[in-house]
């Protein structure tokens, strides 16, 4: 008896076959056995709900941004229409919105970040991957890598203003342009460091799926270390190392702190890469908060829309081209 | 194609190896250059006073960064009690449904959710609870870093759930547990210290995150502890004060940088020890 009762509610089926003491304690316990296993059930029942709801509720957040974000910048979508993304002159005083400084200020400094990061990145990544998997040094350096991206970006920004201007201006100066320091060219130095991690864990883990025999029958040939990384490994991973590259440039396009800091903040073309400008990301954290009029906020917030749409689709590229590289 | 000498081979092979050792340790240099001289800049102002004072204005001697402080762990501490249970409950979903269509496409919006910049969570937030609230306040800030947490968190919830061998539920279910107590007496003790380690991570994403609190949180010179009002946190004053013009106020800067970073490393080693001891992959 005592069993039975220490093991009740657990399920419904084996309940008709308990025998059920007619005694007024016994026909007691068996309700309060009953009522027990309905709870568990029920508890269940919520519980399951409660997953879905919350699987659900991720889908709602993200059609949520999507929808908040179309919904305000519709005033600026009707008054300023589609030339809105190629007007060349942003001065919200006398009413005239142009996207085009801050488009090209962003792809500027991101894909110049791009091009600095890469060699670094995938050197990381060969370096871990192929010549030196395991040790203490290699320990060190994966760490090392890692937490360059756990840096905080506000201080990269500072770092950036305290030593990395007074640098670019000697630089300017040198070559002869208005010797500003913040500018295009620095926010690209410190987005390039930001972003090697990226690339480089994520190379790292594809150069280390290469199946060994492909190496092995390489070296088997008479290939040098050398020949095999570049006839083997890297036509055997470009895919995925591709994709490293797209999530490198998706963080890039977004990074705000640090770029907001060194780029200068004026909303005119920028004229050479050493010349200052804003991202669409830090015109925003700008002047988000002065915008004063309707239109005003709304011109921001379809920045932030592109901003939005354009990391969506460069994440999901590369998500698809890591999931079928590591599936084959 | 021609046949090369062995020797200019075995050259070519050295010579890139070289260059691909000189390559891989030249990232560290700027990290290194970073760290040291935060630590350079900030130790000196770092002291009990720094630690307890508000900011002074500029030309007093001797403010700190208390109301940073203690706006920074209000706000992490309320987003982690949105995003923890969330996120977990989320990631359970996904590790228990892996062919479902709904299951499908959260997964996607978790993925989606990963790469969103900061600054659109931030915009996001002030139309969300900003607005509505009719004022700036510290749990907007909150809910705008809980967003940012949670998409890590489902993440390492649902590797470290598919990690598990499916004998250890099936014996639960075996004996008769219900679904709910099969989770929550084996399924998450088994892999908690898994979760943990993405908890861990994820707070010490979002401790540095400054973007989403620009248009949220806000700032506040004065030490406040009412979460539906304007809050400082280390980001936000170290934004602030390192723009300004003032060299006490860059000082006060240097120091938050070296009292963040500290919080941020530490979060990241203890993540690492989790992960060391319990042989987690994340």
């Amino acid at each position: 008896m005592d069993t039975s009762v220490k093991n009740a509610g657990i399920t419904r089926s084996d309940l008709p076959l308990r025998v059920i003491h007619s005694t007024p304690e016994g026909i007691a316990k068996a309700k309060n056995r009953i009522r027990r296993s309905f709870r568990q059930i029920r508890t269940e029942n919520v519980f399951r709900q409660t997953l879905v709801i919350v699987g659900l509720l991720m889908v709602i957040l993200v059609l949520g941004i999507l929808l908040t974000l179309v919904v305000q910048s519709l005033p600026s979508l009707k008054t300023l229409g589609p030339k809105y993304l190629w007007g060349k002159v942003w001065d919200p005083v006398q009413d005239v919105y142009g996207a085009l400084p801050f488009l090209v200020g962003t792809l500027l400094s991101s894909f110049l970040a791009l091009i600095i990061s890469i060699p670094f990145s995938l050197a990381v990544a060969i370096w871990l991957g192929e010549y030196y998997p395991k040790g203490w040094l290699p320990n060190f350096l994966k760490n090392a890598v890692e937490l360059i991206a756990a840096v905080p970006s506000v201080i990269y920004g500072f770092w950036g203003l305290a030593v990395l201007v007074p640098i670019v201006r000697n630089l300017e100066i040198r070559l002869g342009v208005s010797p500003i320091g913040q500018g295009i060219f620095t926010s690209s130095l410190i987005l390039a460091i930001m972003i090697i991690p990226y690339a480089a864990s994520l190379g790292r883990s594809m150069i280390q799926l290469v199946p060994s025999q492909l190496k092995e029958a390489a070296f088997g040939l008479g290939a040098t270390r050398w020949e095999v990384i570049r006839s083997v490994v890297l036509p055997y991973t470009k895919s995925g190392l591709f994709a490293g590259i797209l999530l490198s440039l998706g963080r890039a396009l977004g990074e705000t702190m640090a770029v907001t800091m060194v780029i200068g903040n004026t909303s005119l073309m920028p004229k050479n890469i050493f010349a200052p400008g804003n991202t669409m990301a830090s015109v925003i954290a700008n002047e988000f908060t002065e915008a004063d009029k309707p239109v005003y906020v709304s011109a921001l917030i379809e920045l932030g829309l592109v901003l939005f749409l354009v990391t969506v689709v460069i994440n999901l590229i590369g998500k698809k081209i890591i999931d079928r590289f590591t599936h084959d | 194609m021609e046949i090369r000498s062995v020797k200019y081979r075995i050259g070519k092979n050295y010579g890139f190896k070289a260059l691909v050792t000189l390559f891989a340790f030249a990232c560290v240099i700027p990290l290194l250059f970073i760290l040291f001289f935060i630590l350079k800049q900030g130790i000196t102002k770092i002291n009990w006073h720094f630690l307890v004072n508000v900011p002074k204005p500029v030309g007093e001697l001797g403010g700190g960064i208390a109301n940073a402080l203690v706006g920074s762990i209000l706000i992490i501490f309320f987003s982690s009690l949105i995003a923890i249970p969330i996120g977990v409950l989320a990631g359970i979903y996904l590790s228990e449904n892996r062919k479902s269509r709904l299951a499908y496409w959260s997964r996607l919006c978790v993925d989606i959710l990963q790469g969103v910049p900061s600054i659109v969570i931030g915009i996001v937030a002030y139309f969300w609870i900003v607005k509505p609230l009719g004022g700036f306040s510290a749990i907007s800030g909150s809910i705008a870093l809980a967003i940012m947490m949670l998409p890590i968190v489902v993440r390492s919830t649902e590797e470290t759930l598919k990690l598990l061998p499916s004998s250890l539920q099936e014996a639960a279910f075996a004996l008769g547990m219900p679904f709910h107590r099969v989770i929550f007496k084996v399924v998450l003790p088994v892999g908690i210290s898994g979760i943990l380690s993405g908890v861990m991570l994820s707070i010490a994403r979002i401790t540095g995150e400054t973007a989403p609190l620009l248009f949220t949180a806000f700032g506040n010179p004065y030490l406040s502890f009412n979460i539906g009002k304007p809050m400082q946190s280390l980001p936000l004053l170290i934004f602030n004060y390192a723009t300004s013009p003032y060299d006490d106020w860059k000082d006060l800067a240097w120091g938050a940088s070296l009292v963040l970073l500290l919080w941020v490393l530490l979060l990241n080693i203890f993540t690492k020890l989790i992960t060391r001891k319990w042989k987690v992959q994340l």
